[in-house]
Formats: C-alpha cells, structure tokens, sequence
C-alpha cells in the first residue's frame, strides 16, 4: 500500500510520545507498585503481594468510606445532573421562552470556570456565620434553615453535591441542546397528527432519539465522578472527619504523607472501576442498537 | 397588547430563577471584591459604599499575581502548541490510514479520556526524567494529559475532510509533508481553535498538577496562586475576591469571545461520542 509512505506513522509520533511516557506508563507502573511496600522514608522496595489491596477492603478501613463516597458521588451527581440537564434543556428549547441563548450561556458559564475558583467562592457562601447563604436566610426570617452547610456530619456531602451539580448541570444541559436540535422537527409533526401530548411526544419521540447522547453523557458523568478530586480538595478536603473523603483526596494525602504504595494502590484500583464500568454501560447500551462512535 | 398565555410566564420565571441560581453567587464575589474588609465580613448583595478599586493594586502586589499570571500564560500556551502541533498531525494519518496498526493506536490513545492519571507513579518518571518542579515538567504534562480528548475531536474533523483533496495534492506532486502543511491544516483550522481554547481553558483552570508536581511557589499558575493566597488571608474576604475575579477574567474573556466554538466542541464530543 502507498497510504503509508502518503500518510507516514511518524506524524503520530509526538501525541503518541507523551501519551505513553506522562499518562500511560505511570498507570501501568502505579499497578505494578501497588504490590510493594514504596514509601518515602526507604530506599528498598520490596513486593508485599496483596497487603495494600487487603488493607483497603479490611473491614471499618477508612479507605471503604473513600470508596463508598465515590460511588454515592458518582451516582447522585449523574443522576442530578442528567435530570436538571434535560430539563433544563427541554425548557430552553421552548420558544415561549425569551432570550433563550442568555439563559444557556449563563447557565453554562460554570463550566468555564475552575473548580478550584468555585470550591472557594462556595466555602464562603456556605460560611456558617457570615456566609451568603446563612445571612440571606436569617435576613427574611428562616433562622432555623440556616446550618453549618460544610462543617456538619450530616450537610458536608449533600452541600458538595450542590455545588457539583451548580457547576456541571449547564455541561450536560448543552450537550442535549445539541442532541434535541439534531432531532428532526418532522418527527414531531408527525407526533401530532397521531394527537401525541406533550409528555408522549417526549416518551415516544424525544427520548429514544436523545438516547445516544445520553449515554455519553452519563459515561462522561460517571468517569467525571469517579476521578473528582479539585472541588472537593478546595470545598472541604474530606472533611468534617471522612465525611467528603473520596479515593483522588485519599491518593493525596497518601502522597503527601509519603505513603506512596497506597496511593497508588487506590489509583489503581480507581483504575479499574473506571475501565470496567464504561465497558459495561457502552456494552449494554450497545445492545440496544445504536451508539458506537 | 396580546394576551400572554400563564406557561409562557412560568416558562420564562422558571428560566430566570436557573440563571439567577448561576448569577447571583458571582455577583455576590463581585460585590464583595468591591467593599472594604470590614464591609466583607458579612457576605450579601449589598452595594460598597466606597468604590475600592485599590483592592485589586493589594491583591496583584501581595498576591504577586503578575508572577502567577506570567506562569499560567505560559503553561496554558506552550502546552496548547505542543497539543495543537502533536495531535493535528496525529489526527491527520490516524483517520487517513486505516491499517490495523493506526486503528490500534487510535483507540489506545482515546482511552485516556476515561483513564484516571495515576499521579504518584508519575512522580516516580517525573524524577526520573528529572521534569518534577521544572516548569518544562507541567508543560509536558498538561500537554499528556489533554492529548486524549483533543485526538478524538480532530480525529472527527479531519474525517470530514474529503480524501479526493489529498489525492489532488497527490498528482500535483505534493510531498506528505508538504501536504499535511499547506493543504490539510489550513482546512483544519475551526476544530485547532476549538481545541486550542478547549485546552487553554482547563490548563488555566488546573490545579492538580502544581499541587503534585512544583513545590516552587515562584512557579504556581494563578489557580494555586489564589488558594495560597486564601489561606493567608482568609480574614479578608474583599481581597480573595478580588483575587478570584483576577484569575477568573481570563476564561471567562475567552469564553464570551470564542462560545461558539466552546459550546461546538463540547457537544460535538459527546453528541459523537
């Protein structure tokens, strides 16, 4: 074939170059290095088998709590965000809405910002005394409402989540704006010659022809959940107690403690829930028929 | 005047209320960037009663915010060449030559957009390779790590580009290079600048990596810059604020001036997708 000589492999070299050597390899080493001691108060290195993994999955290990609170994350970020999403796309697709592209755009703008910026703007709204928030409450006279939104056991998780879902509901609201647009207004006509409403026109007619998107969507929001880390770092740095802990502030703080065995034993195995997952959602989806980029 | 149907009010309230969500905690920022530090200590939307434009002279001098500014424009520009450069070409043969090899790297490459970056085995090859604390170390890697996702939108544009085009080039006796140069990239340019600011946006935003990798403050990008910054002067939340504002400008700059391709590039990842 004359492609190869028209189009040379060496074009790639570059992109493939640092791929492999900066994000790649240091994922398969990191799997290699879970089953050593490495730390950084010793210079040798010596392979302990499973003993990270087993300390991990040890009953009452702090680590099961970073587990569990990435996947509740995971999961309750999604689903809030794919709801609010759609929703909020339906509606500003809606013509008896005016200036529709304002809205969007300040409903997206969030994502532009960073998490970092975000996590700090919010820890001081949520400011327990002088907080945004609190003083907006206590100013028309819902004292009771007010709370310690980051500080208390029971608040610290769902408050992070708003916060998630402030920044990222106008990401997922875009991507179905897209999707609803690429729907052919045909389909619709067609609908409502049958009498279809609004609710079977979005049964039977939106939602199965919007289903691709969703799914990427809901792959990108669940590697996105998994592998959190900058917002809740600056929101509230796992606290109170493990309350926020997820596995990406537990591989810090392992790190920064010179731990580093179990920090990368946790990316590891982060590794892993990732890579499993996405399959299986794209292989389930893909049963269905369509999606396949 | 025409009647108004009641949806078409709630429609447009319940819009209102999803920006109002969005705007009014900006806002408060703003505001508070503007008041003096005894005025900041209680957060709300109440107008400065003075005007203190000197908050932000405070800020860039403490701060030392035209270090961190120089850094992050640094950061962000030489790894969106790097990427640019890199992937535009990768693109180009990957989507051209579909031999078994091509498709193999293409969808190893691609793995990364899901595959989380283990940061403390890449310690151990930032040390090696002697990049840790270097700010060549972050460029390389904001470059690494953005690859991914920029292969997989160029790699969807350059597919739409026809073939009869290169063989054109071809018969006229264009070398690959030649070709790749002067006829291909030009045709490529909505998706680079779709990229280009794509990318831009989240080496701005990052802070994982200086966190991890440059323990040198005199290196921080803005982003780490400012949560410094917090920590020393959490009492006065007027400079924060303004601190805030200052690293938020650019991006939000970026993204009123280049929305249509930020919003084209998101979707166009995930309607593919």
């Amino acid at each position: 074939m004359k492609a190869n000589k028209i189009y040379p492999t060496w074009f790639a070299l570059g992109a493939l170059v640092f791929y492999v050597v900066l994000f790649f390899l240091p994922g398969i080493m990191g799997i290699g290095y879970s089953f050593t001691d490495w730390n950084a108060y010793s210079l040798d290195v010596n392979i302990v088998g499973f003993e990270n993994y087993k300390n991990i999955f040890q009953a009452n290990s702090n680590y099961s709590i970073f587990i569990k609170n990435t996947f509740v994350f995971t999961l309750v970020s999604s689903i809030t965000k794919t709801t609010l999403g759609v929703a909020l796309a339906l509606l500003l697709t809606n013509k008896k809405v005016w200036g529709k592209n304002v809205h969007r755009m300040l409903v997206f703008l969030p994502q532009v910002m960073s998490f970092l910026i975000i996590g700090l703007v919010f820890k001081n709204l949520f400011h327990p005394s002088r907080g945004f928030i609190n003083v907006t409450l206590r100013m028309i006279g819902f004292d009771f409402l007010a709370q310690n939104w980051l500080g208390d056991l029971s608040f610290a998780f769902k408050s992070v989540l708003v916060v998630d879902a402030w920044k990222g509901t106008g990401y997922v609201m875009m991507v179905v704006i897209a999707g609803l647009n690429a729907i052919s207004p045909t389909y619709y006509e067609a609908a409502s010659i049958d009498g279809a409403r609004f609710f079977e026109k979005f049964r039977y007619v939106t939602f199965p022809l919007l289903k691709p998107v969703l799914v990427s969507v809901t792959v990108l929001n669940i590697t996105y959940g998994f592998r959190v880390f900058d917002l809740i770092y600056s929101l509230t740095n796992g606290g109170p107690g493990n309350a926020t802990g997820v596995i990406n502030t537990a591989v810090y703080s392992e790190f920064s403690k010179g731990n580093y065995a179990m920090g990368t034993t946790l990316s590891s195995l982060l590794f892993l829930f990732i890579m499993s997952i996405s399959y299986f959602i794209l292989r389930v989806m893909n049963k269905g028929g369509e999606v396949e980029q | 005047m025409r009647r108004i149907k009641a949806s078409t009010i709630l429609a447009n309230i319940a819009a209102w209320i999803a920006s109002l969500m969005i705007l009014v905690p900006m806002i408060v920022v703003l505001l508070n960037s503007f008041k003096t530090q005894k005025e900041s200590v209680i957060m709300d939307l109440s107008l400065p009663k003075k005007l203190m434009f000197e908050n932000y002279g405070v800020v860039i001098e403490r701060g030392k915010l035209l270090v961190s500014f120089m850094n992050s424009a640094i950061y962000a520009c030489f790894s969106v060449i790097l990427i640019v450069i890199g992937v535009a070409a990768a693109s180009y043969v990957l989507s051209r030559n579909r031999s078994k090899l091509h498709k193999v790297i293409y969808y190893f490459m691609i793995l990364g957009i899901a595959m989380p970056l283990n940061n403390v085995a890449l310690m151990k090859i930032m040390k090696a390779t002697s990049l840790i604390n270097t700010r060549y170390g972050l460029i390389f890697l904001y470059t690494a790590i953005n690859i991914p996702l920029a292969l997989f939108l160029m790699f969807g544009f350059v597919e739409t580009v026809p073939r009869e085009i290169d063989e054109a080039a071809v018969i006229d006796g264009a070398t690959s290079m030649s070709m790749f140069l002067k006829v291909i990239l030009p045709l490529m340019k909505p998706v680079i600048v779709t990229v280009g600011i794509l990318n831009f946006m989240s080496i701005w935003n990052d802070f994982s990596m200086p966190l991890y990798f440059m323990n040198n403050s005199g290196k921080w990008p803005m982003t780490l810059a400012v949560y410094n910054f917090f920590g020393q002067f959490e009492q006065s939340w007027n400079l924060v604020s303004a601190d805030i504002v200052l690293t938020a400008f650019p991006v939000l700059m970026l993204f009123v001036f280049g929305q249509k391709y930020i919003v084209g590039g998101v979707s166009s990842g995930a309607v593919k997708g």
